[in-house]
């Protein structure tokens, strides 16, 4: 009983039908169709007292400070993904496991890069371009380095979701956000524990990334592009 | 309290037509409730129900009742568990510090919202203490539940900073899953975009866990 309900629930694929319903992607029918419809009806009703043009006038807007979070994370992604295929490509590692880690890894990241790219086309908008990336001198410095770094961006990434949260104005893209902040925070514990930031001893020195207690802290785009410049080439 | 077979036809026979997303997910969670005899008549969904639509009250009781679980799996399980490793025991008392925080954190955001927190329910955790292994296991499950639970319940929230506080929280909760699966040697993190599960589908999961 116990087993086969939790099974279920791991079956459970609600958010990534709702996002790549979203996105356009066939196969997402019933429940998350209908979930769907009942949040349109939400925006509908939570606008109807202004007048056509105002609401139009408020959609825009809305889709302009969306559009500029899902580029914002776009880069985040871009930067994640081009770091890990550089690393792989420059077979510094010579470790399986940890070889396996960087794969998955940049799996993970493209498929977050790919998702970014629909949304902001779903928007109307132009994908931010990948950004011209310099992670040649932390690869040269092997394996240690390369884990430092990656638990760095991937903590920078969960506090760069957390802190868009209350900004994101369409449900969907906040359940998209959603489900890929926890991935981020997955990354990062992970990393952590590989390099040796014992959990939670609140020693990362990471602008707040890195929560020493029980609850994960943002970080404002401002901070987070500041902490990823020296990642950025031009 | 609990609801009668006839309450069960009345919500079958509810058109999803017209309802407002709000309450159609909490007639889901009532039916599948009545169903399963699963929480049902828990006051904030009978309250909720009654209000036509999820306050985020009600989603902060939700994440109240996930947490008292999680915090007294993690109570007991570090004082009964035998033979569980010295890290793992000093993850397990890590991540049940975290879980008592989040509950009193929780409990004060509820008041400071004038609501009232609910009960803590009774818990059996069957035997989910009998070995290591075991344990590792059914924390492996309610941490991954945890995280699918506060994913479906984010875009319901109205209140930006009750958002905040719930997206704080669960990245705790996906540092914990990450964690505790790297002592099973599974993958931290298995998907690319983790899952978002409805409340009915989270109360169904962890009803074997309640007594009361």
């Amino acid at each position: 009983m116990t087993d086969s309900a939790l099974r279920e629930l791991a079956d459970d694929p609600s958010s990534r039908k709702r996002f790549f319903k979203m996105l356009g992607g066939a196969g997402a029918v019933s429940a998350a169709t209908v979930l769907i419809a009942a949040c349109g009806d939400d925006k509908k009703k939570n606008t109807t007292t202004a007048g056509a043009a105002a609401s139009t006038k408020n959609a825009d807007a809305d889709n302009a400070s969306d559009l500029k979070i899902v580029n914002y994370a776009l880069t985040l992604e871009y930067l994640e993904a081009t770091f890990y295929q550089e690393v792989l490509d420059s077979g510094v590692i010579k470790d399986k496991k940890i070889g396996d880690l960087a794969k998955a890894l940049a799996d993970t990241e493209q498929q977050h890069v790919d998702a970014l790219i629909a949304t902001a086309k779903s928007l109307g908008g132009t994908p931010a371009t990948k950004p011209k990336t310099k992670f040649q001198d932390t690869i040269a410095k092997g394996a240690t380095t390369i884990l430092m770094t990656a638990a760095t961006v991937e903590n920078l990434g969960a506090a760069a979701y957390l802190g868009q949260a209350g900004n994101i104005k369409s449900k969907d893209i906040l359940a998209a956000a959603l489900s890929i902040h926890s991935v981020e925070a997955r990354h990062a514990a992970a990393l952590n524990m590989l390099v040796g930031r014992g959990f939670g001893d609140g020693k990362g020195g990471l602008e707040g990334s890195l929560p020493d207690g029980a609850f994960g802290k943002p970080m404002d785009m401002a901070a987070v592009l500041k902490a990823v410049a020296p990642f950025i080439a031009s | 309290m609990a609801s009668s077979p006839q309450a069960a036809g009345e919500l079958a026979a509810i058109k999803v037509h017209g309802l407002t997303r709000e309450s159609f997910l909490l007639r889901s969670t009532l039916a599948a409730g009545t169903a399963y005899g699963a929480l049902s008549a828990t006051p904030y969904i009978t309250r909720a129900l009654a209000q036509s639509g999820v306050t985020d009250i009600d989603i902060a009781n939700y994440a109240l009742t996930l947490e008292y679980l999680e915090s007294k799996f993690y109570e007991m399980g570090v004082k009964t568990v035998k033979g569980l490793s010295a890290d793992d025991t000093k993850l397990a008392k890590k991540i049940r510090d975290d879980e008592v925080a989040h509950v009193d954190a929780l409990i004060s955001l509820i008041k400071s919202a004038g609501g009232k927190p609910a009960a803590r329910p009774t818990f059996d955790f069957g035997g989910a203490f009998a070995s290591p292994a075991a344990f590792l296991k059914t924390a492996n499950v309610l941490e991954d539940t945890g995280v699918s639970a506060y994913n479906g319940a984010g875009t319901l929230i109205k209140s930006v900073d009750v958002l905040g506080a719930a997206g704080s929280i669960v990245q705790i909760e996906a540092r914990h899953a990450a964690l505790i699966r790297l002592t099973r040697n599974k993958p931290p993190a298995p998907l690319a975009f983790d899952k978002a599960s409805q409340m009915a589908t989270v109360l169904k999961a962890v009803k074997p866990f309640i007594k009361a």
